[in-house]
């Protein structure tokens, strides 16, 4: 159920690393419908980047690894995580 | 096992300078540790066969930031450890140089490799942190670790969709 209020209209996109790279900049804008999901959200991400993203990257909502039924809110912040690489 | 949770001191800090593993090593010395375990991750020359000269590490900062402060936590609670310090250097990094340092202290020497070994063990399983390796011949790469993450994946598919 959608709680917090208006859903948004476009969301910006956290690119990092070779994401970064294949979309040549730091992040992107995203135009989503109500209720758009993070499913929804890769869906449009590799429309026109399918050779650049995975089928299923992780997507991070406020700084949580997120399932791809999560249902994006206005206000979240969202990034495209490459497969991590620290240590 | 036997734990105290929320009893030991716990730092955790991304750091674009290079790491002070005499400083890590303050933070956790207390006079009820019996041991010390210090890990250090560093830049080797060689990766898959190919001549490495240094690495650019990037870090998503505030997710990573947040994310190595859970992972110090867990440990000290995991392990009841006096006191654990990890540190996750971004930027260039020459060969040799320290890109993680994790320092823990226990009253016995099992718990305090533990501790530190779970620490680099997240790390590099969740946090959100990526390599760029500069080549020999010029070139430049984003690791991309495919092996590791079939594993993480299967392994922990409820906390990694």
């Amino acid at each position: 159920m959608y709680i917090s209020g208006v859903p948004p209209a476009t969301v910006t996109v956290l690119l990092f690393a070779s994401y970064a790279d294949a979309f040549g900049r730091p992040r992107v804008e995203v135009p989503l419908a109500a209720r758009a999901t993070v499913a929804d959200l890769v869906t449009q991400l590799r429309d026109g980047h399918a050779a650049d993203l995975p089928p299923r990257p992780l997507v991070a909502i406020n700084q949580e690894y997120a399932a791809y039924d999560r249902v994006i809110e206005a206000g979240d912040e969202i990034a495209l995580i490459p497969p991590v690489a620290g240590g | 096992m036997t734990a105290s949770p929320g009893n030991g001191r716990c730092h955790a800090a991304l750091v674009d300078q290079p790491i002070d593993t005499a400083g890590l090593l303050r933070a956790v010395a207390d006079p009820g540790a019996g041991a010390t375990a210090l890990f250090l991750g560093t830049v080797r020359n060689v990766h898959e066969g190919r001549s490495v000269m240094g690495i650019d590490y990037q870090a998503y900062a505030a997710m990573a930031t947040r994310h190595l402060a859970a992972i110090v936590a867990e440990a000290s609670q995991r392990y009841g450890t006096c006191g654990i310090s990890a540190e996750h250097r971004v930027g260039y990094l020459a060969l040799g140089e320290i890109s993680v340092a994790i320092a823990a202290s226990h009253e016995r020497r099992s718990p305090a490799f533990a501790a530190a070994r779970y620490v680099i063990e997240e790390i590099k399983r969740r946090l959100p942190i990526w390599k760029r390796e500069h080549y020999a011949d010029g070139t430049r790469e984003w690791v991309d670790p495919v092996n590791e993450r079939t594993m993480v994946v299967s392994a922990h598919a409820e906390e990694v969709p």
